[in-house]
């Protein structure tokens, strides 16, 4: 369990003032100007020491995409975007994160655009966080007042500004190059990569869009060193990170903790257990909607990170972890999901569009078993066929808990089949 | 250069290839949909997916850059599944309404779900519906069809400079339309119909009248304006019922403006299909060939060749102008003009010289220029396609763009940033003095261009011809390899006339002063090939004789009325604004007793006894080239001679000083209506009601449209 003293997101829960004051009373903004004095290499190398892995939910090595980043040329614009667009069902570490310490992730924002050479920090935060990007706004305020940000941020020479630009609700605006689109104006839709963002991004110049977590987590471990932040977790799979716990248990709540952590040890400590007991549970969801649902036999001794759950066909994802007790439709709940992508596809690829809704339609009918067996198979199916060949991950999204669904409870789906046959009959 | 594998198949190709392309050259063929050469890559439809050895998931192949050493596999079981799924992803929600489809046996979804795709479908759920859009009097829309490639909102953007296309809607719900329903606004936007790989944006005045299976292609050159588009007609029976684009890079690309593409259904309206002869009571009646024939021959030989006058219109071919010169030369005819726009200019030394009409550059050569100055004209409405390549490279960058002459209207605007310089005259003296702003621009430029309206001459021709040379030797507009001297021409048979010297001869009159001396009654005769812009009154008491194919405004003002051909009836050359002479073929045959043009003149010669030197077409063509050889090199881009031009504009200096007198008008838009511009579009339900839409702003209901279609 992680030691009170390793917890970068010390004021999580809002129990401390989340202004400049009690920002720097917890250490923020604290010598920032010696570790901007230490240049950007420095800073690159010690992001790539501490094996970060995007917060965001793919886990891409954060020192490595800043490395990804084209090469400064005189007179073209360079951007970090920082994605607060956080719309995966179950996740909800972003908010909090901007909510109670918004003074982290605009220091994080200062650091990243010296280390990537960006003069411009957009912030794209979800259109319906609205006292968020309040605080948001009111921290980045309080540091250019402080001169922390502007023509001389931290008396480094070095001009920075950090802009704050509000989503519309979109889900695909989460994704990185969608993001792009709308900001820049246009309707969010993924762009085809190649070109990356970190040649060709926002208005065609190189751009880094970063999570709101993982930018948020890098001063500290700056000020504490990239071997702390690696000690910490397994190898590859390092740091502390913010699990949302919610679903049936106890005390749904968010909580930072280090990386590996037995997910049964994660629910039983700080969500306060399953509702009715570990034995009531029924399926876990472990990184936010998008990823295969895990049933108990799993759970019972998965750990929490990347490559653990990726053994076991699932993945971290936001770490947003969705429990589910005895009492769920875990067909509803897979079908509710099936609903969501389909409504949140941006229509652009084709396999995307069609299938998502084609997949809903067919899960609406297995909730209530009106399906023959072999559609199950056809099911599976359609979600290979739309999983990996979208321009964005959202079609592999939209795949994954169904096949989660038919890998884990595929008997579950009979059995309604079956009933529905024997209630027809009568 | 970089090599890759495409299925065992070593390939190089040019930096900036695609995987796409990569595959095609090494002769595997990709399927897709939302991919087109000419616009953006899309890369949604999903259907170019190939494997790649060494990726986890299959790549889009139109987006996807050839780098150095991809093995590239088309033929694995991935990309047979991958293919087999977005056919069926496809067709899912795509009614299976082929047997009622317009697109149906020319449809890209048709052939490759026969090619790609499943035998059935496993899809038990509802199908989805989408409410048809209204997009004008063009296009037809049934919108449950769209597959969501984005060509339509693509080719508006990007080619036609209308952004007025666009998807709304997420996922399923996705939709192409205008958001607020109006009419496409672009004289391009029949392209859309065949940029639509499937059956949802449709021709409107083509609905359901027949299937491509019964149509007789003809591969074609189009007259509604002077950029020589080549089309390809589709008859069935004695009826254009269509007209499509064909390819031709250095001109139309793949695109043909609105009125090219659907002025074809005033060509069963209005025709004239019989000679006509005014009786002794002032009364049209109707005639035959003999009768007229041996009337004209008789006043022919009996009128004196000074009170002879012959003007040549806007539709009219080569093969007609030269034998009608042919005529009228034997006959001691002076009063010959085929000028059009410059009536006039009579006389004018400055018009001897082939560099001072055509367009010389090239279309083609706008792709290479890097600043461009359009002088008293709108190539939006004069070329449609000549502009969408001026947008094009326009939205390359590094391309100013300046504009002397009337601002277009807000209906016509350019599709293009461009600076306003002035209206008139004036504004040249300005630009020759200047060194800065504009002039700057125009002087720092590698290969500067200008575009000169042809009514640009219409007043004070050698003046402002004289104005122009200046302009050309300021800014070095001619220099090694580089001819950036262009006039843009608005009717097909211009060029043609000015090639073949169907112009005044010597101690001849010019147009405006045939004019005047009809209504002053010198003139005893006047025929009027194709021409369209007289009124009665204008020619005064003299015969006229009209010799064409509808009946508008030339054939009320006749006395004689010789029935000829359209374009689509007849094998004909026509000279683009480039001066490139190129041959269109007969697709159906003129209606009832109308003829070929040439085939009248020769049977009238006949019967006044004259021999014209030519029996066939054949022999007419030898002799058409024996005068000018640029009708020797069909479909070539003649060369022309620069330094004849600059001699010829420093012959005329003398008339330059008398016309300095004169202050002349304005550049103002030579053509108010781009849908009504001939005797044919003026037929046309459908351009009519473009014109009453787009250019009156009333409103068109379903029964106008209807008439467009079923008549």
């Amino acid at each position: 369990m992680l030691q009170e003293k390793d917890k970068i997101f010390t004021n999580l829960y809002g129990f401390q003032d989340w202004q400049l004051k009690g920002a720097k009373s917890r250490g923020d903004w604290d010598g920032t100007d010696k570790l901007l004095a230490k240049g950007g290499a420095w800073l690159m190398e010690e992001v790539k020491n501490s094996g970060l892995r995007g917060r965001g939910g793919a886990g891409f090595s954060t020192g490595m995409k800043w490395s990804l980043m084209a090469k400064p040329v005189a007179g073209v614009p360079r951007y970090l975007v920082v994605n607060a667009d956080e719309g995966e069902p179950g996740t909800c570490k972003d908010r909090d994160i901007m909510r109670h310490d918004p003074h982290k992730l605009v220091e994080g924002c200062l650091i990243a655009c010296y280390a990537l050479q960006a003069e411009t920090c957009y912030i794209y935060i979800r259109g319906e966080f609205v006292r968020e990007a309040e605080h948001l706004q009111t921290a980045i305020d309080e540091a250019y007042a402080a001169g922390y940000l502007g023509k001389n941020a931290c008396r480094s020479g070095f001009k920075c500004d950090v802009y704050i630009h509000r989503g519309a609700g979109a889900y695909i605006c989460g994704e990185e190059t969608a993001l792009i689109e709308s900001l820049e104006g246009r309707k969010g839709q993924p762009r085809l990569k190649p070109p990356f963002p970190g040649g060709q991004g926002l208005y065609g110049a190189p751009t880094t869009v970063n999570n709101v977590e993982s930018i948020a987590v890098i001063p500290t471990i700056l000020r504490r060193g990239a071997a702390w932040f690696a000690g910490l977790g397994r190898p590859k799979n390092s740091g502390t990170k913010i699990f949302c716990i919610s679903g049936h248990v106890n005390k749904p709540c968010n909580v930072e903790e280090e990386m590996g952590i037995p997910l049964r040890d994660l629910i039983d400590k700080h969500a306060g257990g399953v509702r009715g007991g570990w034995d009531n549970l029924l399926a876990v969801i472990p990184g936010g909607s998008s990823v295969p649902v895990l049933p108990k036999s799993i759970c019972d001794t998965v750990l929490m990170d990347f490559d653990s759950l990726r053994e076991v066909r699932s993945g971290l994802g936001t770490a947003a972890v969705i429990v589910m007790d005895k009492s769920t439709d875990i067909v509803r709940a897979i079908a509710r999901l099936s609903k969501f992508y389909m409504h949140e596809s941006c229509g652009q690829c084709t396999p995307c569009r069609e299938g998502t809704g084609w997949m809903w339609r067919v899960m609406e009918r297995l909730v209530v078993g009106n399906a023959r067996p072999d559609e199950i198979d056809m099911l599976e199916d359609v979600s290979r066929q739309i999983e990996g060949h979208t321009i964005c991950a959202l079609g592999d999204a939209a795949a994954w808990p169904i096949q989660g669904l038919i890998r884990h409870f595929r008997p579950e789906l009979e059995a309604r089949m079956e009933q529905a046959r024997l209630r027809n009959a009568a | 250069m970089p090599k890759l594998t495409i299925d065992g198949i070593a390939v190089e190709v040019p930096n900036g290839a695609t995987v796409m392309q990569a595959c095609e050259l090494a002769g595997k063929e990709i399927p897709r949909f939302c991919y087109h050469e000419r616009l953006s890559i899309a890369g949604n439809c999903r259907m170019c997916l190939v494997e790649q050895e060494k990726s986890p998931k299959p790549i889009a192949s139109c987006a996807m850059p050839a780098t150095e050493g991809m093995v590239i596999h088309t033929d694995t079981p991935m990309v047979k599944k991958a293919r087999h799924g977005v056919m069926e992803f496809l067709l899912i929600n795509h009614p299976l309404d082929c047997p009622i489809c317009d697109q149906g046996g020319e449809c890209d979804l048709q052939d490759q779900a026969m090619a790609y795709g499943y035998d059935r479908s496993r899809y038990l759920e509802n199908k989805r519906a989408v409410a048809d859009k209204n997009l004008g009097p063009i296009i037809k829309t049934y919108m449950n069809r769209c597959i969501h490639c984005t060509r339509c909102v693509r080719f508006a953007d990007e080619v036609a400079g209308v952004p007025e296309l666009g998807a709304f809607g997420r996922g399923e719900h996705m939709e192409v339309g205008t958001y607020v329903e109006a009419a496409l606004t672009s004289e391009l936007s029949g392209n859309l119909v065949d940029l639509c790989p499937v059956g949802a944006l449709t021709a409107k005045p083509y609905a359901f009248i027949a299937r491509p299976w019964e149509l007789k292609k003809t591969a074609s050159i189009d007259v509604m304006d002077a950029v020589g588009s080549h089309i390809r007609i589709d008859a069935r029976g004695e009826e254009v019922m269509r007209v499509l684009p064909r390819r031709q890079d250095d001109i139309n690309e793949e695109w043909i403006s609105d009125k090219t593409r659907h002025a074809v259904d005033g060509l069963m309206r209005r025709r004239l299909d019989r000679p006509w002869l005014r009786d002794a009571q002032g009364v049209m009646q109707r005639s035959d060939w003999e009768t007229v024939l041996a009337f004209l021959a008789t006043k022919l030989k009996t009128t004196a060749p000074k009170r002879i006058a012959a003007l040549t219109g806007d539709l009219v071919d080569g093969e007609q102008i030269f034998a009608l010169k042919t005529l009228m030369s034997q006959l001691g005819v002076t009063n010959l003009d085929g000028r059009g726009d410059e009536y006039g200019l009579g006389g004018d030394a400055g018009l001897a010289a082939a560099a001072g009409w055509r367009f010389n550059s090239g279309f083609a050569g706008i792709d290479q220029a890097d600043a461009l100055l359009l002088i008293g004209t709108n190539p939006r409405i004069e070329a449609a396609v000549v502009n969408a390549r001026i947008r094009r490279r326009y939205l390359k960058g590094k391309f100013p763009i300046g504009l002397i002459g009337e601002r277009p209207p807000a209906t016509h605007d350019l599709t293009y940033h461009y600076e306003h310089l002035g209206i008139d005259a004036v504004v040249l003296d300005a630009l020759l003095a200047a060194s800065d702003g504009f002039a700057a621009k125009l002087a720092a430029a590698q290969k500067p261009m200008i575009i000169i309206g042809s009514q640009v001459f219409a007043h004070g021709g050698a003046i402002r011809r004289r104005k122009l040379m200046q302009l050309v030797e300021k800014f070095n507009l001619v220099r090694e390899g580089w001819n950036g001297y262009n006039i843009l021409h608005r009717a097909a048979a211009r060029v043609g006339a000015l090639e073949l010297g169907f112009v005044p001869a010597t101690g001849g009159l010019h147009g405006r002063e045939i004019i005047k001396a009809a209504q002053a009654g010198d003139l005893d005769m006047v025929w009027l090939a194709g021409v369209e812009e007289f009124d009665r009154g204008q020619l005064g008491k003299a015969l006229v004789i009209y010799q064409g194919h509808h009946g508008d405004r030339g054939a009320e003002a006749a006395d004689v009325i010789l029935p000829g051909a359209a374009y689509t009836e007849k094998d004909a050359i026509y000279v683009n604004s480039e001066g490139r002479p190129q041959a269109a073929l007969r697709a159906v045959f003129p209606p009832g007793d109308a003829r070929e043009d040439w085939k009248i003149i020769r049977a009238l010669a006949g019967k006044m006894g004259m021999d014209l030197g030519f029996d066939d077409r054949d022999r007419l063509r030898e002799m058409m080239a024996a005068y000018n050889p640029i009708f020797a090199a069909m479909g070539c881009l003649p060369p022309a001679n620069w330094g004849d031009y600059v001699a010829a504009v420093k012959s005329e200096a003398a008339r330059a000083v008398a016309e300095a007198q004169n202050p002349a008008p304005a550049f103002h838009h030579a053509m108010a209506d781009f849908y009504q511009t001939c005797a044919i579009s003026r037929a046309s339900p459908t351009l009519q009601n473009c014109s009453r839409l787009f250019v009156r702003g009333e409103k068109i209901d379903d029964k106008m449209e209807a008439e467009a279609v079923y008549g």
